[in-house]
């Protein structure tokens, strides 16, 4: 590897004032064919090209990209990461993902600023501690760590947190996921990419795929702003424009794209060293290790592509955010932004084939996939290298919308990313 | 944050005091029973989800409470006009068949 990041390459190249680091990854022309393509290059697509090059020997990949590696939503996220859905099938497509965050930087010889630092989901209400009970004893029985708090536990965590029965929603307890935490958005992609690229995947940014080239109902090839390409399977891991690259294809998908909105504030002091969430009065904080908090809003209720979101929507989630922490109020704010999420109707991530041969989709993450990047990206190189899903996603095939199979994870997935 | 405005009590109001209500003119399939699982599925489930205009249903919660059609762009959130569900079906149905 040309940049092996350790204590004594920072030391020697410290010495030659960091004048001597590599780039961490190629910047190859585009071929004319591959064997695999990889549309849309944020932490799912480099993740996929990354495990198909790693784990199933297929090298000769391309990631194409419109913009630049990790500019949509991987990042733009809140990065909270945690795997305590109610349902088998998700219980255990996160918690695969879980585990290979435990190894991630270790694997990728890149820190991905992995810390496990406890997820909080707050119940406000009898029927919200009725669903963490049953949400946390389905956790258990799958092997996913979870605990119920009491009020005077949280306050234990969160001294900040106003747990007095004198608030609007008063906090009557929370799950609590000791492994959850969050990670380096950035660090992610990056990371990702430079393993691909270091394995032979050509990443190719400033490159928008804009149709596809279909035959007899098999994928061949797609055409970009940069050229066709040719390859006789393509993956699609765009994200909210899911559904634009699927109309190409003729392929109709369950998705509905909306705008998700995050706010940063100026850096304090370390004061909440857990990810708080609650679904009840809609909003969701941790502090970054730069002292920002980051809070995280709703989606705008309507179909949108604009990468930004509505201010009624931010004010709902600063005034339950203020109600938690009190003392947040005076904290300024610095930034506000939005990402275009792919909702499914069961809160669920579409990941396999498609109607068109060799054409697979992986979407329907909606507000809370960078939790799955790793696990995502494995089970959808599994599936694309063998043409036919990794025993963990193979309930999440799109035929679970006319079989009725659905996963409906609402309950755990919600606002709670 | 865009305005809406309500062709049933004529009320330009700010979004947030509509609530959104899905893809417009879904055809419902005409003989239930005969549907097939895909086709039902495809009613039930599948949706256009447009970048670009977009015909959409809107209902004014928090005003007469009726429910109307918008045409919106969903890239740059501009708005064509809003019509009763009759009235903007006859211009869904024209731009269609165009
Ligand atoms: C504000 C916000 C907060 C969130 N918080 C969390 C959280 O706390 N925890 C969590 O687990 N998840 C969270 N999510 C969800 C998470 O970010 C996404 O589910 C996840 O990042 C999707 O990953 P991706 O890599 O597939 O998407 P992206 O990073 O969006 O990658 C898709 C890529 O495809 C490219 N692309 C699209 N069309 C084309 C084309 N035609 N040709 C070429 N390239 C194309 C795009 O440019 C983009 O780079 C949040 C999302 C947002 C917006
Ligand atoms: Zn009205």
């Amino acid at each position: 590897m040309a940049n092996r990041y350790s204590f004594w390459s920072l030391l020697k190249h410290g010495l030659k004032h960091h004048e001597t680091w590599q780039p961490a990854w190629r910047t190859p022309q585009l071929k004319p064919r591959y064997d695999v393509i990889i549309i849309g290059g944020g932490g799912h697509g480099l993740a996929t090209a990354y495990y198909l090059a790693k784990n199933h020997g297929v090298k000769n990949v391309a990631v194409l990209e419109k913009g630049y590696l990790g500019g949509g939503n991987t990042a733009r996220n809140t990065t909270i990461v945690r795997s305590n859905y109610l349902w088998d099938e998700s219980a255990h497509l996160y918690e695969h993902a879980l585990k290979l965050w435990e190894g991630l930087s270790q694997e990728l010889n890149f820190n991905v600023m992995f810390s496990q630092r406890g997820v909080m989901n707050l119940g406000h209400t009898l029927q919200d501690m009725r669903d963490i009970e049953r949400r946390v004893n389905a956790n258990v029985l799958n092997g996913i760590d979870g605990v119920i708090l009491s009020p005077k536990e949280i306050q234990d965590i969160v001294p900040l947190m106003d747990v007095s029965a004198s608030t609007r929603f008063p906090v009557m307890g929370a799950s609590y996921q000791p492994r959850g935490g969050v990670a380096r958005h950035d660090a992610v992609a990056w990371g990702f990419a430079r393993g691909a690229s270091e394995l032979g995947v050509d990443l190719i940014e400033q490159c928008e795929v804009t149709g596809m080239i279909i035959e007899d109902g098999r994928i061949k090839g797609v055409h970009t702003t940069q050229g066709d390409v040719f390859a006789d399977r393509v993956g699609c891991v765009a994200a909210g424009s899911t559904s634009t690259l699927a109309k190409m294809a003729g392929v109709r998908l369950p998705l509905e794209s909306h705008p998700l909105q995050a706010f940063v504030s100026e850096s304090m002091k370390p004061c909440l060293d857990t990810v708080v969430m609650s679904n009840a009065v809609h909003g969701y904080v941790s502090q970054s290790d730069k002292g920002e908090l980051v809070i995280g809003a709703g989606i705008d209720s309507y179909l949108g592509y604009g990468q930004r979101g509505s201010p009624h929507v931010i004010e709902h989630t600063a005034a339950a955010i203020i109600e938690l922490f009190p003392s947040f109020s005076r904290v300024r704010l610095n930034r506000q932004w939005g990402g275009i999420v792919d909702v499914a109707p069961d809160a669920c991530p579409i990941i396999g084939k498609s109607p068109v041969k060799g054409l697979y989709f992986n979407c329907g993450w909606g507000t809370g996939g960078f939790k799955a990047t790793p696990g995502s990206g494995h089970v959808f190189a599994h599936t694309i290298a063998n043409d036919a899903p990794h025993p963990l996603n193979a309930a999440f095939a799109l035929d679970r919308f006319s079989t009725g199979h659905l996963i409906d994870e609402h309950g755990a997935a919600g606002v709670a990313h | 944050m865009f305005q809406l405005h309500c062709p049933h009590c004529g009320a330009t109001r700010e979004e947030e005091e509509f609530s959104y209500a899905g893809e417009a003119y879904i055809a419902r399939p005409a003989n239930p029973e005969e549907a097939s699982d895909a086709e039902w599925g495809d009613y039930l489930f599948m949706r256009k989800n447009t970048r670009g205009w977009f015909w959409e249903q809107w209902q004014h919660t928090a005003g007469c409470r009726k429910v109307f059609v918008v045409k919106r762009h969903t890239a740059s959130y501009q708005i064509a006009g809003s019509w009763t569900l009759a009235e903007g079906k006859a211009h869904y149905l024209k731009e269609s068949e165009a």
